[in-house]
């Protein structure tokens, strides 16, 4: 009876009690989530346009984070450091084009994906070559970014706002609207899409599958910039953030892989949900859930509904 | 392989009484909003060549999908030697007896042709994992023995040449052969084809048509199979059934239906 | 010219169902074995057996395990290292309970442990597929991590968090600890992995390999021909996982000696997946290939600043090390996705003909 006590009213218990720490969890949720739809988004992005399930998005944003704290570290301006970074994610896109995806046009999806896992590795080992393994600060400030926090007191307790998380919730919004208007008004969007449902398709009505995947990495390179900058203030730039990035894959399970709202309804649960259930649940574990919490909720997610929250059932024909 | 020889004259079967293989009573199937059968009817005697005809999306190979318990139907009921099906997986209906062929050929095609067929065989071995592990005694001598079954259907089917060939790499006709030695390995009651000759051409036809002849004829297996070529459906069938926008038009013998208005209709339009 | 099957007929279809129905193959494989079984022994140093003989074996144990589920059953998995710490974790507890029994069986017991957890992973399976079931795979690697710290009853409650491999003894000699021979253990590693290799190669080509590669390769035909995707999928898994557990409880037991959760993270997965890909997806010769390139060639690259005189630092090679690796994966995923197993094939098929291509 304790254990059904702990799991189903003590915690509930716990957050009514103490409202103000209930309203901070939350918002660490959220601003959680936020990080990981953003990381969502990245995977959407590509495997809209390209139909690749890109591992490597995680290493991007790694590689991303670093190029711009090590340029800023070698004597560049923060700014023409940033936009060096920008101009290195298109150098990236277009060599992944060049060397990986255009010699494995029509290849089987899986086989794409395997790639992308070789080219993880292989950005692992470039990055820590160049910049080193060790973990940096990012440069926050130097960019602009706001620092410092404001503090709430409600239900007579507090709660602290990072105002650099309010940044990245709202960078977050202006990034999802734009692709948004990008995919789904623009002639470019519209060839993305061709492309995704079939390559060959899309190249005999005269679609540049080149081009097209350029574009689309070098989005995904400027989402995977956005999510290092704001990840990589939160804590330091390190080569541990491609596993938490990994944490995209059950986010994409729950809202689907070619949704962007899905992506970010679905990062936004992720992130709740882990949080609660570490602070609330993961005591009676032995805390340290977060590790897979966000993977077994997936699982069993995919158990009942295996299309994901936006997707439609498919039938399968023979 | 049962070599019980059946007489695939038509006259002779429908005088004294045919046996009724299976039985397909108001099957309505639908999508969401697709109606893909609208309440059909029709049976399958034991021993004849059942041809289903339609145009383009009349609901053809969704019927097949549903005698083989692929797709389950809303409405209407499906008996099979005398035993009436509600829901049920596909593979029930693969030990009750029923085989079928695919309209966009489903080989499995990282195997040789000899593993496809073999892969016919999967219901009828038995030997247990660890006779399998060591593959040794029961499980070898069980393996030689559906060898052997295995290569009287490529020797009837005249595929020895590809025996170790990879069906990937195999032309389509040939591909199409293969398919219909793997669906015979498994020794079928019911052998359901889907637009077995789409594709080919006249030599391939006429060859694809004597091996269902045969088959019919030598093993005695009721066959019921989709065909767009009139001639190879005129000239094979024993009954045909004629499905439209997923309803039945017309059933009955090639003769008939081939002189029913609706028929005609269907085929060549009609003004609405 | 050498190599030809020219005069050799098969009468029954037991010689023509053979693994090597070629003499010169079969030739090979023996001479194989030899040297496995007494060149090394004899003239190999404890540096070279140590070094690179175990992990190999023990590696292209694993990458089978997984070749079974990824390359014959089509069922994609990330979560191998786990699966191999499940091997390792079960044979250490089993082996505390039990100190005296020969540790070989316990090795192979605690493959049942991690055959029961891959099942429970592999329940998905049954309804989702490709990435989906990636993810789902990911879920056991975190879950178990997870748990292989947060339980300490599995490493008895050590300060160190660590297995340590106690000394265990089996037909009279000493087999694990300090104080076993690596030669003993090599050939105790050795023997398994062959066994277990015959094994494998006996499972696929009879009913239930074929029912595996029947679902991997058009799952939806493979039921309406009668093969139940619950059984062939968690049998697949359950092999799976038996392999890689029995590598696992190998890895610590017959080579590191002890070992923490790190030994089974997720980059270990990658490395099983990495061998099974360079080797050749759905060949069992191709895994041998793959955990021979992807563990031998590192150790090369590391030698070789030294041999030149050159002085790199060993974090460098490292890095190099990942570059190249990474690099061979898309590489060989370019040129040839079915990897080293079918360019060995390839050879095998010109040599049958050279120097006469037209004869």
């Amino acid at each position: 009876m304790d254990i059904l006590y702990n799991i189903l009213i003590d915690p509930f218990v716990q957050m009514g009690s103490a409202p103000d720490f209930f309203l901070q969890v939350l918002w660490s949720g959220f601003v959680a989530g936020t990080l990981y739809s953003l990381i969502a988004l990245g995977f959407v992005l590509i495997f809209k346009a390209s139909g690749v399930f890109n591992f490597a998005q995680g290493i991007m944003v790694v590689f991303a984070a670093l190029t711009l704290v090590g340029l800023y570290q070698a004597g560049v301006p923060a700014w023409i450091a940033l936009i060096l970074t920008i101009g290195a994610m298109f150098a990236l896109a277009w060599l992944v084009e060049r060397i990986v995806l255009r010699n494995l046009v029509n290849q089987e999806e899986i086989i794409l994906f395997m790639a992308t896992i070789g080219l993880n590795y292989f950005l692992i080992g470039f990055g820590e070559y160049v910049f080193g393994g060790e973990p940096k600060p990012m440069i926050a400030s130097e960019l602009g970014l706001p620092t410092g926090s404001t503090t709430f007191e409600p239900f007579g307790g507090i709660v602290i706002i990072e105002h650099l998380d309010v940044a990245a919730v709202i960078m977050a919004i202006i990034l999802v609207t734009a692709l948004a208007i990008f995919f789904n008004k623009t002639r470019i969007g519209r060839a993305l899409r061709a492309v995704a449902d079939d390559h060959q398709a899309a190249l005999s009505v005269g679609i540049s599958l080149n081009q097209i995947w350029v574009i689309v990495w070098f989005a995904a390179g400027i989402v995977a910039l956005a999510t290092g900058i704001m990840w990589g203030a939160k804590s330091d730039v390190s080569f541990a953030l491609q596993i938490v990035a990994l944490k995209a894959l059950p986010v994409l399970i729950i809202g689907g892989f070619t949704s962007i709202p899905g992506a970010i309804i679905g990062g936004l649960m992720i992130g709740f949900g882990e949080k609660l259930f570490e602070i609330y649940w993961g005591g009676l574990l032995g805390s340290g859930v977060e590790g897979w919490f966000a993977y077994v909720i997936a699982l069993i997610f995919l158990l009942f509904r295996p299309q994901g929250l936006f997707g439609e059932k498919i039938i399968e024909r023979i | 392989m049962n070599v019980a020889v059946k007489p695939a004259d038509t006259g002779s079967d429908r005088a004294n009484a045919p046996e009724v293989m299976l039985d397909i009573r108001n099957v309505s199937l639908s999508f969401g909003g697709v109606h893909a059968i609208k309440d059909v009817s029709f049976d399958i005697h034991k021993g004849e060549i059942r041809a289903i005809i339609g145009p383009n999306g009349a609901g053809k190979t969704s019927m097949l999908n549903v005698i083989n318990g692929f797709y389950h139907p809303q409405v209407g009921e499906i008996t099979f030697k005398g035993e009436t099906r509600t829901q049920m997986r596909p593979y029930v209906a693969a030990t009750q007896g029923i085989a079928r062929t695919f309209q966009n050929v489903a080989l499995f095609k990282g195997m040789s042709t000899l593993d496809n067929i073999m892969s016919g065989r999967t219901l009828k071995m038995h030997k247990n994992f660890f006779w399998q592990m060591l593959r040794f005694g029961p499980a070898m001598q069980e393996e030689v023995e559906h060898r052997e079954r295995v290569e009287e259907i490529i020797d009837f089917l005249e595929i020895q040449h590809i025996r170790r060939t990879p069906v990937g790499r195999l032309p389509y006709g040939l591909q199409k052969r293969v398919e219909l030695a793997r669906a015979l390995a498994m020794e079928p009651e019911l052998l359901l084809l889907d637009e077995p000759m789409a594709g080919m051409n006249l030599e391939e036809k006429e060859d694809m048509s004597r091996f269902i002849l045969d088959v019919n004829d030598q093993f005695g297996t009721t066959i019921a199979l989709i065909e767009h070529d009139m001639g190879v459906v005129m000239d094979l069938s024993t009954r045909v059934v004629v499905l439209d926008h997923g309803e039945k038009i017309a059933d009955g013998t090639p003769a008939e239906v081939s002189s029913n208005q609706d028929v005609i209709d269907a085929y060549l339009g009609v003004a609405h | 010219m050498f190599y030809r099957e020219v005069g050799q007929f098969k009468t029954n279809y037991t010689a023509d169902s053979q693994v090597f129905p070629i003499l010169q193959d079969k030739i090979g494989i023996i001479a194989m074995l030899v040297i496995a079984y007494v060149v090394i022994p004899a003239a190999g140093n404890d540096f070279f057996i140590t070094t690179v003989m175990i992990p190999f074996l023990v590696f292209s144990l694993a990458t089978i395990g997984l070749n079974i589920l990824v390359g014959y059953t089509g069922q994609l998995s990330l979560g191998t290292g786990a699966f191999m710490g499940v091997g390792a974790y079960s044979c250490y507890k089993l082996t505390t309970f039990f100190p005296d029994v020969n540790i070989i069986i316990m090795v192979l017991l605690s493959g049942f442990f991690a055959a029961g957890v891959g099942i429970i992973f592999g329940l998905p399976s049954l309804r989702i597929k490709g990435f989906y079931l990636a993810v789902t795979t990911l879920a056991a690697q975190f879950f178990l991590e997870w748990a292989f710290i947060r339980i300490p009853w599995l490493y008895n409650y050590n300060d160190s968090g660590a297995i340590e491999v106690p000394q265990r003894e089996g037909f009279g000699v000493v087999l694990t600890g300090a104080a076993a021979e690596p030669v003993t253990r090599y050939l105790v590693v050795l023997s398994i992995v062959v066994a277990m290799t015959w094994v494998a190669s006996n499972l696929i080509r009879g009913r239930i390999g074929r029912s595996w590669m029947m679902i991997r390769d058009m799952d939806i035909a493979a039921e309406l021909m009668g093969v139940r995707p619950l059984y062939a999928k968690l049998s697949a898994f359950a092999v799976s996982s038996f392999y890689c557990g029995v590598a696992g409880a190998m890895f610590v037991f017959f080579w590191l000696g002890a070992a923490e959760v790190e030994s089974f993270d997720i980059n270990h997965s990658f490395l099983f997946l990495f061998m099974a890909i360079i080797g050749g997806l759905g060949s069992l010769i191709g895994c041998f290939m793959g955990a021979a390139f992807i563990w031998i060639l590192p150790i090369i690259i590391r030698a070789l600043p030294d041999a030149m005189g050159l002085d790199v630092n060993a974090a460098t090679v490292e890095h190099i090390n990942f570059m190249i690796i990474g690099g061979m994966i898309i590489f060989f995923l370019i040129v040839e996705p079915h990897g080293l197993a079918r360019l060995w094939q390839i050879a095998k098929e010109k040599l049958r003909t050279w120097p006469f291509p037209y004869s």
